[in-house]
């Protein structure tokens, strides 16, 4: 999966950032390495760093370049690239598992034979699939706090569809190339809509305005629509009766 | 309550400030003013923080009043203003008092014009700022029969000018490589340095699109990317070959390659530049960048030293008995006056 002769690049972004890149493909490995490494320079404390996030494939550290040389950062990275395997990393301390109730299929989720039909699957086996994955918080974007989630088997390295749905709602799970993702918002997409959930991804009024963090992990669990329609019922704050558990 | 009455507001009136860093790896992006220099100007002309939130105002600003006396700056793009009725220059701090009515566009040149109000507008912040960010929900426009709250206001100057950097008319725009400017092939570079770009009309507080005749500026090798960072200034190349300079409110990553990245102290440029303005790109080696942006923004930090006394043409004062012309408030030592 990964790309063993790939060596990881340290570039400029303009003049604000620092931008390590573990791959030239969106693979599983180069994203927990972005997420590991990440997690690892933000420990180092370094002042120039005043903020740090992570894509699919690399970290992003914020430095101001005009005050700051490059060649002094781009040398402190390469050190910390030298220091280990980036791919085989343990992931950082202190993410969250969640567990998230979801309907699949049926009215609420139009699109799920449909995936299925693409990922060469039956709709049993698809909700099996999209059902016992512990998948990743690869990275969060598009809208605040929206997370895209992988990876699922290769079966699920199906294209987006041609046209764009007009509008999936918020909570939605969408399905295309190997990824899940959760929106945060109404949204028209390619991505095909294959469950739904009540659970919001940012909540800017709440205690918590981002529940998740790229490296959490998510697992779904499939219920009826009258269960969820019971949780959307009393779903003031957002959690749409998800569970969240500290990983050690 | 300290307040500014909205008795009549634009289409495109919103509270903003230097924006809520610190959110990208939750994918919410910076925000803030579009044109950052003018905050800058309006701190200096008020002798406040630039950290006071302002009123960003496109096209048309609105009729105002003030439920105490009040100080107020002008800054960015240059729009009409009258207090009860009486010209206020732009570029400048006036006294605004109690129940005057304060009148502003519509604009006269550049895209973005500020209020800035002494104290700042202390109306209630979302995630550590009170910038308007419209696409996800935090903070709405201003409107029609709204109130804002001011802070409290230690200074007392008003009558002060500063000359702004130009900036409303378009221009020469200074870029640096960003990490996929090798993914464009060297000729279409030297094509893009050499074009003429104008600003298309399609310009929003996300992105600014840029139009030029001819062949677009698409690399086949760059549109096959994984989505990538995105920082202000970021100059993505689509699929048509179309550039579009990214601006404060752009997602936080993007799947189209970017050509360059303009200076941060080049982006007011192309925020204030008005539809059809002529820009042009330069690409500067990263040390050039970094050394042009440093000297920018030293500058910048010494604003208030260029603040001067206002001097009005005695020709244009209609009601010049009023005013006291003798006591000795300009100094003869004070900077000659350019109103720009």
């Amino acid at each position: 999966m990964t790309n063993p002769t790939y060596t990881p690049k340290i570039q400029s972004v303009g003049l604000n950032g620092v931008l390590v890149t573990f791959g030239e493909r969106a693979t599983d490995a180069a994203n927990r390495a972005a997420i590991a490494f990440r997690g690892a320079v933000d420990d180092q404390g370094w002042t120039e760093v005043t903020e740090s996030s992570s894509t699919l494939v690399s970290a992003f550290f914020r430095v101001d370049l005009a005050e700051h040389r490059f060649d002094g950062i781009r040398d402190q990275l390469a050190d910390m690239l030298a220091g280990q395997d980036w791919s085989n990393a343990p992931l950082p301390a202190g993410r969250s598992l969640w567990t998230i109730p979801a309907a699949f299929g049926g009215s609420r989720a139009p699109q799920l034979a449909e995936a299925a039909e693409a990922a060469g699957l039956d709709e049993a086996q698809a909700l099996a699939d999209l059902t016992a994955a512990r998948l990743r918080v690869l990275t969060l974007g598009f809208a605040p706090g929206q997370p895209y989630l992988g990876t699922l088997g290769e079966a699920w390295n199906i294209p987006r569809q041609v046209g764009l749905t007009p509008n999936v709602p918020a909570g939605a799970l969408v399905a295309a190339v190997r990824q899940v993702c959760l929106f945060a918002k109404d949204t028209p997409t390619g991505w095909r809509h294959v469950g739904q959930t009540a659970f919001a991804c940012f909540r800017p009024n709440g205690a918590t305005p981002f529940p998740l963090s790229p490296g959490d992990e998510i697992q779904f669990t499939d219920v009826s629509e009258a269960e969820l329609a019971r949780i959307e019922a009393h779903n003031s704050d957002g959690a749409g009766g998800a569970v969240q558990e500290v990983l050690a | 309550m300290r307040a500014l009455i909205v008795h009549h507001a634009g289409p495109g009136v919103a509270v903003q400030d230097l924006g809520r860093p610190g959110y990208l790896a939750m994918g919410l992006t910076q925000g803030g003013a579009a044109d950052l220099r003018a905050v800058h100007e309006g701190a200096a002309l008020l002798r406040q923080s630039v950290e006071c939130a302002v009123l960003e105002m496109v096209g048309t600003g609105g009729t105002f009043e003030a439920t105490e006396d009040i100080r107020i700056a002008l800054t960015g793009a240059v729009m009409t203003a009258q207090i009860d009725g009486e010209t206020a220059a732009w570029n400048a701090s006036h006294l605004v008092p109690k129940g005057a009515k304060l009148v502003i566009g519509p604009t006269r040149s550049g895209t973005y014009g500020y209020l800035h109000v002494g104290g700042g507008f202390a109306t209630d912040a979302a995630l550590g700022s009170r910038a308007t960010h419209q696409s996800v929900g935090l903070g709405a426009l201003v409107s029609t029969g709204n109130t804002l709250a001011i802070g409290a206001d230690k200074g007392r100057d008003t009558g002060m000018t500063l000359t702004p950097d130009a900036r409303f008319t378009g221009g020469t725009v200074r870029i640096v490589p960003s990490m996929q400017t090798e993914d464009f092939d060297p000729a279409i570079r030297a094509r893009f340095e050499d074009t003429t770009f104008r600003r298309d009309p399609r310009a929003n507080r996300q992105g600014v699109r840029m139009d030029s005749d001819g062949e677009g500026f698409s690399n086949p090798k760059a549109l096959s990317i994984v989505s990538e960072v995105i920082v202000p200034g970021d100059i993505q190349v689509t699929g048509d070959g179309t550039p579009f300079v990214l601006m404060a409110e752009s997602q936080t990553t993007g799947g189209y390659p970017r050509i360059g990245t303009v200076l941060p102290c080049d982006l007011p440029r192309i925020a204030q530049a008005p539809a059809g303005a002529e820009i042009r790109f330069t690409f500067l080696t990263l040390e050039e960048g970094a050394a042009q942006q440093a000297r920018a923004t030293a500058e910048e930090r010494k604003l208030s030293q260029q603040v001067a006394p206002l001097v009005r043409d005695p020709a244009t004062m209609q009601d010049l008995l009023s005013y006291q012309l003798i006591g000795g408030v300009v100094s003869a030592a004070d900077a000659p006056l350019d109103e720009g």
